[in-house]
């Protein structure tokens, strides 16, 4: 089934979906701007990379359906799937860097793959890309002597090769310093807005990606619960939304994982 | 790209090695079907009994082996077996009336058959049938004769 | 009681679908080869010399030990048939025939079949096949497709040195230690081995290979995205090649000797 939607580069309605008899999603409704940053954010398990599998065409949903730039995911063939995933880039949690190829290479990837563009050509794109993220001078270095930071970047440049309208970034933030933090956060914003692409974060940051996002939903239970500029969730009256925002030990999302009575196993009343 | 470089250099002189083992293997240790291959002339025989012979089974003369057993079949208008065999081109002045005999290699190898040379001005060539053959010898017609041979004595 | 007959029918049913797994992964492979092998030779001549030439250390020296045992065995036994004229005969055949193409089948596994699981299964779990599919470039053909062919095309070759190296074994132990006279050696061995009892090895070399290749790379390409997971798609791919090597060796020996 085909919707048109042109306002919004990629709207996902009434979603459901479990893995495993787990239900992950139960009625999601989430549209994503074109041309801003939007976040996705939300407490440990709440499925943000399976929210992203779908998006990507690489899990279906159970229900409900997911338009990317007005046509079914679900619906697409493999042909057409890969067409738009090739005006997509994603950029993995650890970075996914092929590690039997140098950074050169590795940014060069998805040109050499689907390209037939001259040696040359190449080079000034893969270098270009390189510079944008800063990381030029590492172009002949592997993978494996990069740091997490750096890796991040060249996976960042390589998903930029193909000059896509629409950049995914699966926890680009987690586990990095604050200096290479503030380094990715302002090259998913600069990027953002030079290239007029539409960015995707999924994180949990709160702080660091409400600087840079234009538009935010809060997912919790499957379902979105807040929505809108970072300012409006903090101010917003939802208790689990207060507990994600300000970062609160206790409230609806609880802190200790259900067992039995704490007395009881202690003095050893509990069958083990 | 160097790297590259080596890696194809090392992955050809593992093809060509390859290459090499298979051809050593195949010339060197076999031998025989490569020596007369198709160059050479069929000639053919008939005997009562062909024992074990085999085809491939080496024909020889004076214990040179010279050809092979190429086919074995039955005629049933004549009631006896016809054996064609290929003999290496050089020798090519073998007398017509050489006699085939079915031999057997130690004893209890395989059959193969002995040329012995004849008299004859003429040669054997392709096509030719040899005239004067020597089936082989059953072990039963064998213990047969000496056990009459034996009870004639007494 | 009935619990394990539960049990067998699931592993039955798990096996069966391990196989129609197995069967759909390799037309998947077939059908790409010819276009991966125009397109990207070089991907695939990287993968012969991964595992064609880095195995060439462990087969050159099992192959000559095995080939030195033989000769040594064999002489041993042929002796006390006082037939040890035929050791060349019985080393050759014995090689080509049946320990080359198995044994080398089984070295392979070890480290080439090991190698490739292992490869790509870390691949898996560090999420490079994910990234590649998200570029919309098939893994199966730019990764797996070629690892196969480097395989399919090593393990002949690999054999075939591994008899070579193993004949001039058996020639080492049973002419210069054992004292078998170097023209037997030979002529014997020519007069008895045929070109058909090699072409027999071949054969079975080249299915081995595709076994052995098809096998390593499923066992990496689904396995579990964990370091544990990497791990027993290893170790499957050693046990699986040699259950497999060794069943397909009997069925093939019984077809082209009956």
């Amino acid at each position: 089934m085909k919707k048109n939607c042109s306002e919004n580069i990629v709207e996902i309605r009434d979603v459901v979906f479990s893995r495993d008899e787990k239900p992950i999603f139960d009625g999601l409704n989430i549209t994503i701007p074109r041309g801003k940053i939007t976040a996705v954010m939300g407490p440990s398990g709440t499925g943000k990379t399976t929210l992203l599998r779908l998006i990507t065409g690489q899990l279906t949903p159970d229900k409900g359906h997911i338009c990317v730039e007005g046509q079914d995911v679900a619906a697409m063939s493999r042909q057409q799937l890969f067409a738009m995933r090739r005006n997509m880039g994603m950029l993995f949690q650890n970075g996914a860097l092929l590690t039997d190829l140098d950074v050169f290479e590795n940014v060069a990837f998805p040109l050499r793959e689907h390209t037939d563009l001259p040696e040359k050509l190449i080079r000034h794109i893969v270098l270009t890309k390189l510079h944008a993220v800063g990381l030029r001078g590492t172009w002949r270095m592997m993978p494996s002597e990069l740091s997490g930071g750096m890796a991040r970047r060249v996976a960042l440049a390589r998903s930029m090769a193909m000059d896509p309208e629409i950049i995914i970034y699966d926890e680009p933030l987690a586990g990095l310093d604050p200096i290479s933090m503030g380094v990715i956060l302002r090259l998913i914003k600069r990027l953002n807005d030079a290239l007029g692409i539409t960015s995707i974060v999924v994180s949990h940051d709160v702080q660091e990606i409400g600087s840079i996002a234009d538009c935010s939903y809060l997912m919790a239970d499957g379902k979105v619960v807040a929505s809108g500029a970072p300012d409006e969730l903090r101010k917003d009256g939802n208790p689990i939304v207060q507990q994600f925002m300000a970062g609160m030990a206790e409230g609806p999302v609880p802190f200790h994982y259900p067992g039995p009575d704490y007395e009881e196993q202690l003095l050893g009343k509990v069958v083990e | 790209m160097k790297q590259t470089r080596a890696v194809e250099m090392g992955a050809g002189l593992f093809v060509l090695l390859g290459f090499g083992a298979l051809f050593f293997l195949i010339t060197q240790t076999t031998g025989m079907s490569n020596e007369i291959g198709n160059k050479g002339y069929t000639i053919t025989a008939r005997f009562e009994n062909v024992g074990d012979l085999k085809v491939r089974a080496p024909v020889t003369i004076s214990g040179v082996t010279i050809g092979r057993v190429t086919r074995i079949a039955y005629d049933p208008e004549r009631m006896n077996a016809v054996v064609e065999m290929i003999i290496a081109k050089q020798y090519e002045q073998l007398p017509a009336d050489s006699e085939a005999a079915i031999l057997t290699a130690g004893l209890i190898g395989g059959q193969y058959i002995g040329l012995t040379p004849g008299g004859s001005e003429e040669w054997l060539e392709q096509g030719s049938q040899i005239e004067f053959t020597q089936s082989a010898v059953v072990l039963e017609n064998l213990i047969g004769k000496f056990l009459s041979s034996v009870g004639g004595t007494n | 009681m009935k619990d394990w007959l539960y049990e067998i029918r699931d592993a039955i049913k798990a096996f069966v679908r391990t196989v129609g797994e197995l069967t759909l992964f390799f037309f998947s492979i077939a059908m790409y080869t010819p276009r991966t092998l125009v397109k990207r030779p070089g991907l695939v001549v990287k993968q012969v010399f991964n595992s064609g030439t880095m195995s060439m250390t462990i087969i050159l020296t099992c192959g000559l030990f095995v080939g030195m045992v033989l000769g040594l065995q064999g002489f041993d036994t042929l002796q006390r048939f006082g037939a040890e004229e035929a050791l060349g005969t019985f080393a050759t055949l014995s090689l080509v025939k049946e320990l080359g193409p198995v044994l080398t089948a089984l070295l392979f596994a070890g480290r080439a079949g090991t190698a490739l699981a292992s490869e790509i299964g870390l691949m898996r779990a560090t999420d490079q096949l994910a990234a590649m599919e998200m570029m919309a470039v098939d893994p199966v053909r730019r990764i797996v497709i070629p690892r196969f062919l480097g395989g399919v095309v090593a393990m002949p070759f690999l054999t075939a040195i591994f008899n070579m190296i193993a004949i001039f074994g058996a020639f080492l132990v049973g002419v210069t230690f054992m004292g078998v006279d170097q023209g037997a050696f030979w002529s014997q061995m020519h007069a008895n081995v045929t070109v058909a009892d090699v072409s027999q090895g071949v054969i079975k070399s080249l299915v081995f290979g595709v076994v052995a290749s098809l096998l390593a790379v499923y066992q990496g390409y689904t396995s579990v995205p964990t370091a544990e997971g990497v791990g027993r798609a290893t170790t499957r791919t050693v046990v699986t090649t040699a259950i497999t090597v060794l069943i397909l060796d009997y069925l093939l020996t019984a077809t082209l000797i009956g």
